[in-house]
């Protein structure tokens, strides 16, 4: 194979694992620009996204589409709601006390992760494609639905963005993220705001693994590469700005493809790590993000 | 009815007389400490990447030591199975050696599969003197590397295993062959000890791929296998391999090279799964077949019914719940290994433990039959090794049928090392 083709391909791999890491880091991105919050169970959201997608397509047999479907609704929401409980129940009892809440996500990574070992077991199950379509290019075949997962995440992430940029609830969100205590004063219910963006951070990551599940598989193990990734890529692109995820998602998803397809994957993540270390030591608040105040 | 169960005086003493014959009280003043239970500390992979290996090898184990316990156990006494979790995880695994050692007080340590786990477990086991029954199939142990009182009796090493399918490739697949293995102790053993065994069959190994192990994602390194390959080999562990077989049916489409896998890949997963249908026609290593074969010897039917296994290698109780039938005979036969050595050392507690060991390297052969269903096999002592027939399978109508089984002799090898002049 030459060198073209060899470049598309790893373009191609590049970049749906920027489509769906930017989906990921961006609902870490929003609980810790709008919460303070460090999420360390967000990985975990992401795992569970994926095993109730598998639950509620192996409720319809044989309808790969429908099965789909549903788990796009169903899946998101029942993350999301989870969050929410979460929210209410740990998190604000804390005073969302930025310590404090990292020893707690810990502990809900913890008790997640084994509760998915208890009741989904240590197997890791496929979900189908909502559609197998083979596209064959002159040099080797590519999967139709890793397309579509580039496809789905781009207009995600552009109604995520249109949600905060245009409507009311945007405002409001952004309003507590600027300044919690000036936003309480003009009425704005903040710690509804919070329980509603860790909910809606939670509910990102489970759509990212909805879409990303037909690809792998649902693992109860599989949610600490996307929150080390998206780590990552929140801390380059800079805390709360959703134009820096998206950037800092397509670099690191891109030179990842690139990298370890003509390098090594472990290159990629060495250079991915030091990515890390130089925006710290030389941009503490990430390439897009605003210094604090 | 009530004629049935009303109790006259009679029947009533009767039973008490018989009750304070048979009575445990009795039992355990007649016997003493001889009829107290040998304890086996069980080193389970309950969590981890290793879980879905672990569940079986629990499974399989309560059977055979139901099955030991039935027929009088060990010598008159019953095996007692103590599990700890090791999270099929090195470090944990050393502990729960001790914790098995120092806390459980245990007689010997069993069943561990993953590679890297043993090499985490195995020192602290020497140093504390227990012998350790591993059911791993890596080369760690055959290699001379652990200690003497680290014994694989149960299932041929990987090394033994590359070895006898060699010939089996070179001559029915291809010359030209690429290697697919995970990057780190248990690929390293494909890698290490399949090219010169093609070699001598006159097949060469044309591109080497390793693959982290945590890789989830694999359409970037098959730009890597040359185009000329004739045979595509391929031994990945973990729950990426769905994803593994579903990006290479994507890549090649309907042509591509052939395909030879261990099935340690697709342990515990359905084969008839989404995603696996590039896998159709393909062949397969097999330690035990998973399917139930026509030929099945009378043992290995019962050794099924035993562990609870259908025709399909699933559980009866879950057609969904896929075994690991081509390693988990092992703990089966490892059991009655130990049995046989126990036995054969007139072994009483933990003062015995070197009996045991020696005992363990005295045996030779092992016949088939119910207690050894997989075959009959040679144990080498200096090696602690055992060596067995291996299956290749192809996948053909959605089941593995066995298309050759190889003899013992094609996977022997010269021993690099020899545990028996070692002190304990």
């Amino acid at each position: 194979m030459g060198f073209g083709p060899h470049l598309v391909l790893a373009l191609l791999e590049g970049l749906v694992t920027a489509a769906t890491l930017s989906l990921t880091a961006l609902g870490l991105s929003l609980v810790f620009g709008v919460m303070r919050v460090v999420n360390v169970a967000h990985g975990e959201f992401f795992m569970l996204g994926a095993v109730i997608a598998w639950a509620v397509a192996a409720g319809f047999p044989g309808e790969p589409a429908l099965g789909f479907a549903a788990a796009l609704v169903a899946a998101p929401l029942a993350v999301g709601a989870l969050a929410y409980a979460s929210d209410r129940l740990v998190l604000k009892r804390l005073g969302y006390d930025p310590e404090a809440t990292i020893v707690a996500t810990i502990g809900m990574l913890y008790i997640l992760q084994q509760a998915a070992l208890t009741f989904y077991g240590a197997d890791a199950r496929p979900v189908p494609a909502p559609f197998s379509v083979r596209i064959q290019l002159p040099w080797f075949g590519y999967s139709g639905y890793k397309l579509f997962v580039i496809a789905a995440s781009i207009v995600l992430l552009a109604a995520t963005w249109l949600v905060l940029s245009r409507t009311r609830i945007g405002l409001i969100m952004r309003a507590t993220q600027y300044d919690a205590e000036t936003a309480q004063a003009f009425g704005i219910p903040v710690e509804k705001v919070y329980a509603g963006v860790f909910a809606l951070g939670a509910m990102l990551a489970a759509l990212a693994a909805v879409l990303v599940v037909p690809i792998s598989q649902a693992h109860y193990l599989m949610g600490r590469d996307p929150l080390l990734l998206s780590f990552i890529v929140v801390i380059i692109g800079g805390l709360g700005s959703l134009r820096g995820t998206l950037v800092a998602a397509l670099l690191i998803g891109l030179s990842d493809g690139v990298v370890s397809m003509f390098f090594s994957p472990t290159l990629a993540k060495i250079i991915a790590t030091l990515a890390v270390a130089l925006v710290l030591v030389f941009r503490p608040q990430g390439l897009f993000g605003k210094p604090a105040r | 009815m009530s004629k049935n169960t009303s109790l006259s005086r009679r029947t009533a003493l009767k039973g008490l007389a018989a009750g304070l014959v048979a009575g445990p009280g009795f039992v355990r003043y007649a016997q003493a400490q001889a009829s107290a239970p040998i304890r086996i500390g069980f080193q389970a992979h309950r969590t981890g990447i290793g879980a879905a290996y672990g569940r079986w090898y629990e499974r399989t184990t309560s059977a055979a030591v139901k099955a030991i316990n039935a027929a009088g156990g060990i010598g008159g006494r019953p095996i007692e199975i103590v599990v700890e979790d090791d999270g099929t995880d090195p470090a944990r695994g050393a502990e729960v050696v001790a914790k098995f050692a120092s806390q459980h007080k245990v007689d010997l340590v069993y069943g561990t599969l993953f590679s890297h786990v043993v090499a985490g477990s195995a020192p602290t086991a020497g140093e504390l003197k227990i012998p350790y029954y591993v059911v791993s199939e890596g080369y760690h142990i055959a290699s001379g590397k652990m200690n003497r009182w680290c014994l694989q009796p149960g299932i041929t090493d990987v090394r033994a295993q590359v070895t006898s399918v060699a010939p089996w490739i070179a001559g029915n697949l291809g010359k030209k062959v690429t290697m697919i293995f995970p990057d780190y102790a248990f690929g390293y053993d494909h890698r290490d000890y399949l090219p010169a065994a093609l070699e001598k069959a006159g097949a060469n190994v044309v591109a080497k791929i390793a693959i982290p192990p945590t890789e989830s994602s694999f359409t970037r390194y098959f730009p890597q296998i040359p185009a000329d390959t004739e045979v595509l080999y391929h031994v990945m562990v973990g729950p990426a391999v769905l994803t593994f077989v579903k990006e290479l049916g994507e890549f090649y489409g309907s042509g591509g090279p052939q395909l030879f896998g261990f099935i340690d890949s697709l342990e515990a997963v359905d084969i008839n799964s989404p995603g696996l249908e590039f896998l159709n026609g393909s062949h397969f290593w097999e330690g035990s077949p998973r399917y139930a074969q026509a030929n099945d010897s009378e043992a290995q039917k019962a050794y099924r019914a035993a562990v609870g296994i259908d025709d399909n290698g699933a559980s009866v109780n879950d057609a969904k719940d896929i075994s690991t039938a081509a390693h988990m005979f092992g703990c089966w036969e490892t059991l009655y290994v130990i049995k046989q050595a126990m036995e054969a050392a007139g072994y009483r507690g933990p003062e015995d433990r070197q009996k045991l060991v020696e005992a363990t390297e005295a045996i030779t052969t092992v016949a088939e039959g119910p207690e050894h269903p997989q075959g009959d096999k040679v144990f080498d002592g200096r090696i602690h090794q055992v060596f067995g027939h291996q299956n290749i399978s192809k996948l053909e109508g959605g089941r593995l049928n066995v298309v050759h089984r190889t003899s013992i002799e094609d996977g022997r090898y010269e021993p690099e090392a020899d545990y028996t002049t070692q002190s304990f």
